[in-house]
């Protein structure tokens, strides 16, 4: 076999990609229903965090602050292995599943958090004087005047938090979540050819390009109307 | 008559800076009162702890009657009452003219939509802003914002209005139709407390007019007193000051 051909036999193969493809659907299904869970439950956890922040009381923001700063600094990674290897030692047993899930959900809280209060601080104070003014309470005035600018401002930032969240379900494979990456590893090994890594990566392709896409229309719909 | 509004040695400090060192002030049912003064003489102050957007460190604020101080006090309440106008119009940017109007109208008073923005349309016809109502604050002018800033707050028909520099931000020319607003207001019976650098419009428009310094009220008086016949030489400077052009 020549080159090109050697080349689209090893990453190409149509027989192994025909015979793999089961798998590798359902790892993406796995991918795809892991990272939208992950992008649900870790904004609003975020949006709450950053709304008790905002109500101004210490014994709330230093806890809040202390969980947003350790949650940045430690790698997705570590926490993954915590909750699924070292969790089980102090009686609290959870599936791959539960544990990159709840792992991923806390770091996208804590970008959520930082983003969202971000946008929450940017705005002047006269916004919310002039809703309390009126007689709203601080929690109308949250609602209805300060998260709906602050979650604009955030946009930008959060979606492109969401997506490096998203991809980081990958991370799973190593406590054997069977995502796509790691089937793919497995069918790899099987049939002795990289092609369902092709698939794979073509996989996070698919689903992610259309996401960034996604974002930047989002971005632009956010964006003033002036 | 007894007044609308009493303050009744209102003090305000910052940790050691007293700001109000035991204001004395009645405005009365129907009158215009402006509060003139030099930068940090305590002007604004004094203004935002009559609604208690700052909260004051002693004395008394009776709002028709009521002690807004006190414990327990449902402020949200008193708040619907007094309306506010600010130096920056403070309109919110995601919501439309009429949505700045009629937010307050469906949250505090839970009047539903079409009711709101029957009340919304018509206070804005009187800032002669309705055909603005579906444009965003952004594509306003500074006048026409804080003509919807007026419309916003007197939506909800309170008995007393505060305005904070309500022209300070303004261009020139857009001055004259925010004082124009505030003349209709007052000859519509609106009581209104007002801190200004206007002294055009305190000499014209005011009945009365407060002359603040350091913390305290100097002297105070008709408008052709205060800035005819000045009784304290602190006055004097000031006016002579704005006079000269500051």
């Amino acid at each position: 076999m020549n080159g090109p051909a050697k080349f689209f036999d090893t990453f190409f193969n149509a027989g192994v990609a025909a015979k793999y493809l089961p798998d590798i659907l359902a790892g993406m299904g796995v991918t795809i229903a892991l990272g939208l869970a992950v992008a649900v439950t870790g904004l609003i956890a975020g949006l709450g965090l950053a709304v008790l922040r905002a109500t101004g009381r210490a014994w709330l923001a230093l806890p809040i602050i202390a969980f947003v700063d350790i949650l940045r600094a430690l790698p997705p990674l570590v926490i993954i292995i915590i909750f699924f290897f070292a969790f089980p030692m102090i009686g609290i047993e959870m599936s791959a599943f539960t544990a990159t899930w709840l792992a991923l959900s806390l770091v996208l809280a804590a970008y959520a958090e930082e983003s969202l209060w971000g946008g929450i601080v940017s705005l002047p104070r006269g916004q919310t004087e002039a809703a309390r003014s009126t007689g709203l309470t601080w929690w109308q005035a949250m609602t209805a005047v300060i998260l709906p600018q602050a979650i604009r401002i955030s946009v930008p930032p959060l979606t492109n938090r969401v997506i490096a969240v998203a991809k980081n379900v990958a991370l799973g494979s190593v406590v054997a979540l069977s995502e796509v990456l790691n089937l793919a590893q497995s069918a790899t090994s099987a049939a002795g050819n990289p092609t369902p890594l092709t698939m794979a990566a073509a996989g996070y392709l698919v689903l992610f390009i259309p996401a960034m896409l996604g974002a930047r229309r989002l971005e632009r719909r956010f964006q003033w109307r002036t | 008559m007894t007044p609308l509004l009493e303050l009744a040695g209102l003090r305000k400090a910052y940790g050691a800076l007293e700001v109000l060192r035991g204001v004395d002030l009645q405005v009365f049912p129907g009158e215009l009162v402006c509060i003139v003064g030099p930068s940090g003489s305590g002007k604004s102050s004094l203004l935002r702890c009559c609604n208690r957007l700052e909260e004051s460190t002693g004395g008394q604020v009776i709002v028709d009657g009521e002690d807004i101080t006190r414990a327990g006090v449902n402020i949200n309440k008193v708040r619907e009452r007094i309306g506010m106008v600010f130096q920056q119009f403070n309109l919110y940017p995601h919501l439309t003219v009429l949505g700045n109007v009629t937010l307050a109208l469906r949250k505090v008073q839970g009047k539903a939509q079409a009711e709101a923005d029957a009340l919304g349309m018509a206070a804005l016809e009187r800032v002669g802003l309705a055909d603005k109502a579906r444009n965003h604050p952004a594509q306003l002018s500074g006048g026409q914002q804080q003509r919807v800033a007026i419309a916003r707050a007197i939506v909800l028909q309170p008995k007393l209005m505060l305005f904070d520099e309500p022209t300070s931000a303004l261009d020139p020319e857009t001055v004259g139709e925010v004082l124009k607003v505030m003349r209709e207001l007052r000859e519509a019976g609106m009581t209104m407390l007002v801190v200004t650098h206007e002294m055009g419009f305190a000499r014209a428009a005011a009945d009365r007019v407060i002359f603040m310094d350091a913390g305290a009220i100097v002297e105070q008086g008709p408008p052709a007193d205060i800035f005819g016949a000045p009784k304290h030489e602190r006055t004097r400077a000031f006016l002579a000051r704005y006079t000269a052009g500051h």
